[in-house]
């Protein structure tokens, strides 16, 4: 186990990379800490498969230091970083029997049987798969094969780092919530650093001590999933995590009041003078419909998701969501949308500014 | 559920059974028909039974021609299917070269049989050949129409560089199918290159090289022109393969009768060797599951 740092870390696929277009991985430093259990999240094509390559050696970096507590290993070999990696896409040797390929990364180190034998019965048990240890992999289920793959990772007891890049896109969703679940056990039980690669909010946000946003190549947000729920340190956060995500509209901040279209909205807090692109956003846990007071809004449609309802309503073109709880009252006559001026969070350019004091 | 029956539904099948007439069976009964008689000329026909049969069993002729047959496909298999399969492990898997590598390969595979033939018989020559004439120059006694051993050097040679290439492109298809998590994990399981191939490569290629292994005996076994180009089935009869002696004792003798018993068995041993491999492959196969 160790901690990993990386270092001025960055990474383009393109031989000469020119401008920071080019890089799929722009320049990161940040430092996993030991034992903790992170969830990678972003959408498709952001860099997150790219940074877990450069992490377990797949993928040598164009710049940056990979460091495994104090050892240097930019350069060394995947085999010598002792990292083990679960992909998306379940991998398995077909023609070994299920024993054989949870055994076969401790053979190749040269492990004694008998010491293979005992960690593959306790691995197998974990899986689920005691039952199954000597049929072929090959036939098995999609399932079942990324639970030998699964447990081909965890096999080993002394990996610096267990890596997973989106292993549960194939499992059924029954199955998905399982096996997240054991994986969460064994991390308290062993205390290995994990991080988890996602594009499913849930899934990181159940996996995870601590969430990594990842946003165009870039890490734009690291917190607890509690952190990135109530201040998403840019606007991406708020779109991506939550459900719907947070509103966004294009405002004139003042001190602490925002000027959006023709009506003024309180925001808390004073913020001092802001250059660029000035957009406040707003949870629709935070928002509410009212008569009185807020933005004049059009509601568009209703929908009833069972826990509660979320309102999807129009201001000047732009789409702001609110979610009211069952027993609120909506009712044809409430036209305004107010916000909870503490949750408003303002965003210039997409970063989230601090408020003034 | 209500099935309807419809005679006329046969109709359907009508042209299928017609062209595979034409194409196979009305010609194979012709040489049934000439299996089971014997003519004196003048197109006069007598009932000969099993007898053809019968003595070419016992003749050493065919025998011996089997024997060479077999050995033949043996070695080319031996050589051609490991031989395939390391260069297409070495082959580029992508970009211009891999195209070009591609491209290489193919070409052999595009050469007429007989202008393969040509080749090797003038390249073999060690009065003009560049093969035969630099051998004779560095003081290697080679001579492919005398020497029983250079003959099958000769023939061998000349079969692995024209069909090698099958086996090639065959494998690096099967190859290319192959998910590049595979070696991810493997080198994160630290397994070893001869563990990726044994329990990576050759799996996902196993499909694909039976196909190879197949195709190969089948064409083996019934190889003519080139090895006839050549040595013309010599020097004595060391090269004569069972087509070449097919058609030495049904062209060359007039033999028909038991030309046409020859080629009947020839046909069965093929037959019987293809599916006894296809079968003995796709249960192995299926044991796997």
């Amino acid at each position: 186990m160790a901690r990993i740092t990386l270092d001025n870390l960055a990474h383009s696929y393109k031989p000469d990379p020119a401008s920071e277009e080019d890089y799929a991985l722009k320049e990161l430093n940040h430092v996993w800490e030991d034992g903790a259990a992170y969830a990678l999240l972003g959408s498709s094509g952001c860099g997150k498969s790219t940074l877990l390559n450069i992490i377990s050696g797949l993928l040598q970096p164009s710049q940056g230091r990979i460091l495994f507590d104090d050892r240097d290993v930019t350069h060394a070999e995947t085999a010598e970083r002792n990292i083990a990696q679960v992909f998306q896409f379940p991998v398995v040797y077909d023609t070994m029997t299920v024993r054989d390929n949870l055994a076969f990364p401790l053979r190749n180190r040269g492990r004694d049987e008998a010491y293979v034998a005992g960690r593959v019965n306790e691995i197998a048990r974990m899986i689920g798969m005691e039952h199954m240890l000597d049929r072929k992999a090959r036939g098995l289920t999609a399932d079942a094969k990324q639970k030998i793959s699964l447990g081909r990772g965890m096999v080993r007891k002394d990996v610096n780092a267990l890596l997973f890049d989106e292993p549960l896109t194939v499992i059924d969703p029954h199955m998905k919530w399982e096996l997240r679940t054991q994986l969460k056990k064994l991390h308290h039980e062993f205390g290995h650093t994990m991080i988890y690669v996602t594009h499913d909010q849930t899934e990181a946000l159940t996996f995870a001590d601590k969430v990594v946003v990842m946003y165009d190549g870039r890490v734009v947000q690291i917190g607890t999933p509690e952190e990135l729920f109530e201040t998403p340190g840019h606007t991406f956060v708020g779109y991506f995590i939550g459900s719907p995500g947070m509103n966004l509209l294009p405002a004139e901040v003042e001190g602490a009041t925002a000027r959006i279209g023709g009506t003024t909205v309180g925001l808390g807090r004073g913020y001092g003078p802001l250059t660029g692109k000035v957009e406040i956003g707003i949870r629709p846990e935070h928002a509410r419909l009212t008569r009185g007071e807020g933005l004049p809004v059009t509601i568009r449609r209703i929908e009833d998701v069972g826990r509660h309802r979320i309102i999807r309503t129009e201001f000047e073109g732009r789409e702001i969501n609110v979610i009211a709880g069952e027993d609120e009252p909506v009712s044809a006559d409430m036209t305004r949308v107010a916000f909870d001026p503490a949750r408003i969070n303002v965003y210039a350019d997409g970063w989230r500014v601090d408020a003034a004091g | 559920m209500n099935k309807t029956l419809n005679n006329k539904a046969w109709f359907l099948v009508l042209p299928v059974l017609v062209l595979v007439a034409f194409s196979a069976v009305i010609p194979l009964m012709t040489v049934v028909n000439y299996s089971v008689q014997d003519t004196f000329g003048n197109n006069q026909f007598f009932w000969a039974g099993l007898e053809w049969f019968q003595e070419m069993l016992h003749e050493d002729r065919m025998w011996n021609a089997l024997q060479r047959q077999l050995l033949f496909s043996a070695i080319i298999l031996a050589i051609e299917v490991p031989l395939g399969v390391i260069v297409a492990l070495n082959m580029p898997k992508s970009g211009i070269w891999s195209s070009f590598c591609l491209v290489v390969m193919s070409l052999p595979l595009l050469i007429p049989w007989n202008v393969v033939g040509t080749i090797w018989q003038i390249f073999g020559r060690v009065d003009i050949g560049l093969l035969g004439h630099t051998l004779a120059a560095m003081g290697i006694d080679y001579n492919y129409t005398q020497n029983v051993v250079d003959a099958w050097v000769t023939i061998i040679v000349m079969d692995v560089w024209h069909w090698t290439s099958l086996v090639a492109l065959l494998a690096f298809a099967g190859l290319k199918s192959i998910p590049d998590a595979y070696y991810q994990a493997a080198r994160i399981d630290q397994a070893s290159r001869w563990k990726v191939f044994r329990y990576i490569e050759l799996p996902k290629m196993s499909g694909v090289l039976m196909i190879a292994v197949l195709l190969r005996f089948m064409d083996s076994f019934m190889i003519y022109t080139e090895p006839f180009v050549v040595t013309g089935g010599g020097p004595g009869n060391a090269t004569t393969l069972l087509s070449i002696d097919l058609v030495k004792m049904a062209l060359g003798q007039f033999d028909l009768g038991p030309a046409a018993a020859f080629s009947l068995m020839y046909f069965l041993v093929i037959l019987a060797i293809s599916w006894v491999f296809y079968t003995v492959m796709t249960n192995l196969d299926k044991k796997g599951m």
